[in-house]
């Protein structure tokens, strides 16, 4: 089974690094529907990965799957070197407890849909109280870094408000804050935008897009938005019945997708 | 109107608002932790919590105050009337509030859930501080309709002994004989104390929901 190898190892090269999110032979089913299908997917260092397919297709299970927020029935999930859901025992992988998904959580943040904020916190409390009470930071350090990034995201006079005064373009820019404060290495966004009203919709992707340009976070970005997508993603994957059908450089998929459903798909959403 | 008979009746005030109070204190600790318990992963403490519940809300509390005062001496256990006055009412009356805390943590969307894993909280940390504060606003309500179904269900106590309103009100009848004129009182003094008791409730809520539609 194990073959050896003789020649060495290739060193890594200098500027490619070893993937941040590895997925391999990873499968999901739900009852009947068999979500993710053997899924081989690699993120980058920094790489901004845009998944697009039509709904159903799984490509929300695949953050979801890496949030650890869903079991994957079978395969295996490294992040940045870490089995996630497994924990190595001498040479053999054995299934993760508790302690060990938290460990390699932390380099993981999400952005859900419907933003998910906590209620009865007041904005600045959303996005202080894990990096107090998780990451163990003093309550100064903490209000400095969700103050900077709420003055980011163009909130910072709304610091004592209520996620319930705020607008839903607002609340999912204080998600954003709030999950920045935890400062993942890869950042998942599950259709952040597709809850908004549409005069909304730019002033969250607008956060993402400065994200996408300054930072040296792997993002992976599941969205309907395609010239979102066109525009800042080094990668466009396009998710189809539980596995990648096609990929590569958002150029290259939107002008000349070679894939059948990819042409059908990408016809039939940018007709509106 | 029988306004000589409200001094002695209202003896018995200080040890029905004492027996509420106290009930209510112990029954609210029960109901979080059986509530809790409920939802436990480890099937074990299910089993327990789920236990207490139905024993306690399937059977009599007046029967459970008879065993607690008069039966449990023959085992050895002797009671004092206010302990197995208060025993008997927090344990039923914790029973019922163990299914309004698990219906009410269950009720916390789930997405709240997934937003505190996203954060790497601890299931405890995520508990106590996210699910918790949300849960609570929602017991609130029917937590105030069972602080009245418990104060009036201390006038059971008048029956294992404890000298409450009730106690002294049946007690006057059977020296007086002013049987309606005694009756009505005790039902305007147990009037007085709950409603107030519902005003408190109601005022917490409305403080304790605030962030909702602030």
């Amino acid at each position: 089974m194990h073959a050896t190898v003789d020649t060495p190892a290739p060193t890594s090269a200098p500027d490619a690094g070893d993937p941040i999110v590895r997925f391999r032979g990873v499968n999901k089913r739900f009852g009947d529907l068999h979500v993710l299908r053997d899924l081989d997917f690699d993120v980058g260092p920094a790489e901004k990965v845009a998944i697009i397919g039509p709904s159903g297709s799984g490509k929300t299970t695949i953050l979801r799957v890496l949030m650890t927020l869903v079991r994957p029935d079978s395969g295996e999930i490294v992040v940045d070197g870490e089995h996630l859901y497994h924990r190595r025992v001498g040479d053999r992988l054995v299934p993760a407890d508790e302690r060990h998904l938290r460990k390699v959580r932390t380099n993981i943040g999400m952005v859900f849909q419907h933003f998910n904020l906590f209620p009865h916190m007041r904005v600045l409390r959303n996005v202080t109280e894990a990096p107090i009470h998780v990451l163990g930071l003093s309550k100064a350090e903490a209000t400095e870094r969700a103050t900077g990034l709420l003055e980011m995201v163009g909130l910072g006079d709304k610091l004592d408000a209520y996620p319930s005064q705020l607008s839903g373009g607002q609340k999912q820019r204080v998600a954003i804050a709030r999950a920045l404060a935890m400062r993942p290495k890869v950042m998942l966004f599950d259709e952040v935008t597709s809850a908004l009203d549409p005069e909304l919709v730019g002033e969250v992707l607008s956060i993402i897009r400065k994200l996408a340009e300054e930072g040296d976070m792997a993002m992976l970005i599941v969205t309907h938005e395609m010239s979102f997508a066109r525009d800042i993603a080094d990668r466009v994957v396009f998710f189809d019945n539980g596995q990648v059908a096609e990929q590569g450089p958002p150029a290259d998929i939107f002008t000349a997708p070679s894939n059948p459903r990819t042409q059908e798909f990408l016809k039939a959403v940018l007709q509106h | 109107m029988g306004f000589d008979l409200v001094p002695i009746l209202l003896r018995g005030l200080d040890v029905t608002v004492r027996l509420t109070l106290t009930s209510a204190a112990l029954a609210f600790a029960i109901a979080i932790v059986a509530g809790l318990g409920r939802l436990s992963p480890f099937a074990p403490i299910r089993f327990l919590a789920g236990a207490y519940v139905e024993v306690f809300r399937g059977t009599s509390v007046l029967v459970q105050m008879f065993w607690f005062f008069f039966a449990l001496p023959l085992f050895g256990i002797t009671l004092t009337p206010f302990v197995a006055g208060v025993a008997a009412l927090a344990l039923n009356i914790g029973a019922y509030g163990a299914e309004i805390v698990r219906g009410a943590i269950r009720s916390v969307p789930t997405g709240q859930i997934e937003a505190s894993i996203a954060l790497n909280m601890t299931p405890a940390l995520r508990m106590r501080r996210v699910v918790l504060p949300q849960a609570f606003v929602l017991m609130l309500p029917p937590f105030g309709n069972l602080l009245i179904e418990l104060l009036k269900a201390t006038a059971l106590v008048s029956l294992i002994t404890i000298p409450d309103v009730t106690f002294q009100g049946v007690a006057l009848q059977q020296t007086t004989g002013r049987t309606t004129e005694i009756f009505l009182w005790l039902l305007v003094l147990y009037f007085a104390l709950a409603y107030p008791m519902t005003l408190a409730v109601r005022w917490v809520e409305r403080r304790a929901s605030a962030y909702r539609k602030a």
